[in-house]
């Protein structure tokens, strides 16, 4: 099945932020679940480290803990409605994705190094495209732009020097 | 209950629109940044101008509270580096944290990948953090606004985002024409 229109699924992913804003007083994020996963991650191995630790800290200290972090189950629901979705249009489907100019193996060391990288900067930026571009961006906060800003700048600096990966 | 079915809904409902709108494939996702398929800003674009025209004529009829939702408040020079370091990342990888957990639910070896890659450079951002802590409190700038950094009204700066999403809009269209 062809993907859908782009504005169309910007009005629907629009209307998915609005009703956070009404229904939960709040926006999407994906980052958080990212940290969250690894402050109980750590306070399960070392919990005194971890509650002496400024950054896993504040996960640990939220009402219910860190498994029961609001973004992690909105990010678990990601996943149910991507499978989901996949599954309903046929694409649901085993492989990499990558350009011919590399192997298998090399895209998925870059995917995660990708990752990797996307990992401090969100933890620098307080949060990622979700929950600074998407939700802060359609509340105007001036670090969302500027975080949005110097994601794409990035983005497009850092590209051309990749160009193998997806050719 | 609905502190566990209200964000699992809405996030089913994120999922979703990603999955439908091709967010879940590096390939198509990383056009945008070789111009040959702009979906991302498109699709991005028209959710911000979507959610922040509901907010405003939301809040403007008396439906909405716009002090109530949490904002992202702002530490401008930790948020430009980590805007610098993250596109850096994203342009690696392909995909963002939430596109990444959709690119590994359809089944993508590197979605899988990137989220575990994202994993463990949280993780270790998190032992690290004690050695730029300074730094990311610097700067700080609390809920702070483009119509107050502008010194224009709310609805005159929503109009403004509007009119530049739609000449936005009008490029990427001939950029992939051209493509």
């Amino acid at each position: 099945m062809k993907y859908s229109d782009p504005y169309l699924s910007g009005v629907a992913l629009g209307l998915v932020l609005l009703a956070a804003f009404v229904f939960a007083g709040r926006g999407l994020g994906a980052s958080g679940a990212f940290g969250s996963t690894a402050a109980g991650t750590v306070a399960l191995v070392a919990p005194v480290y971890a509650s002496d630790n400024p950054y896993f800290a504040r996960y640990l200290s939220r009402p219910g803990g860190p498994w029961r972090e609001w973004l992690l189950i909105e990010i678990a629901g990601v996943i149910g409605g991507g499978f989901l979705s996949a599954a309903l249009a046929g694409r649901l489907r085993r492989g990499v994705e990558r350009g011919a100019g590399v192997t298998v193996r090399s895209r998925l060391a870059i995917a995660f190094s990708g990752g990797a990288v996307m990992g401090f900067g969100a933890v620098l930026a307080r949060g990622c495209t979700s929950g600074q571009a998407l939700t802060g961006g359609a509340l105007l906060s001036v670090g969302s732009w500027a975080f949005m800003a110097c994601t794409f700048a990035s983005g497009y600096a850092v590209a051309p020097l990749l160009r193998r990966t997806w050719r | 209950m609905s502190a566990f079915l209200l964000p699992l809904v809405i996030g089913i409902a994120f999922g979703v629109t990603l999955e439908r709108a091709g967010l879940g494939n590096a390939r198509k996702l990383t056009g945008q940044f070789y111009l040959t398929d702009l979906t991302v800003f498109k699709v991005m674009f028209t959710a911000i101008v979507t959610a922040m025209l509901g907010a405003f004529w939301l809040s403007r009829l008396g439906v909405l509270d716009l002090d109530a939702i949490a904002m992202p408040e702002t530490y401008l020079r930790p948020q430009i580096a980590g805007g610098l370091v993250f596109g850096a990342g994203f342009a690696l990888a392909g995909l963002c944290p939430g596109t990444s957990c959709v690119a590994a639910a359809s089944g993508r070896g590197d979605g899988i990948a990137a989220a575990a890659g994202l994993l463990a450079g949280v993780l270790l951002s998190g032992f690290a953090f004690p050695l730029f802590l300074d730094f990311y409190e610097s700067d700080a700038g609390g809920a702070w606004t483009l119509p107050s950094l502008l010194h224009l009204p709310y609805g005159l700066v929503v109009l403004m985002v509007v009119v530049v999403a739609l000449g936005g809009f009008a490029v990427a269209e001939r950029l992939e024409r051209r493509a």
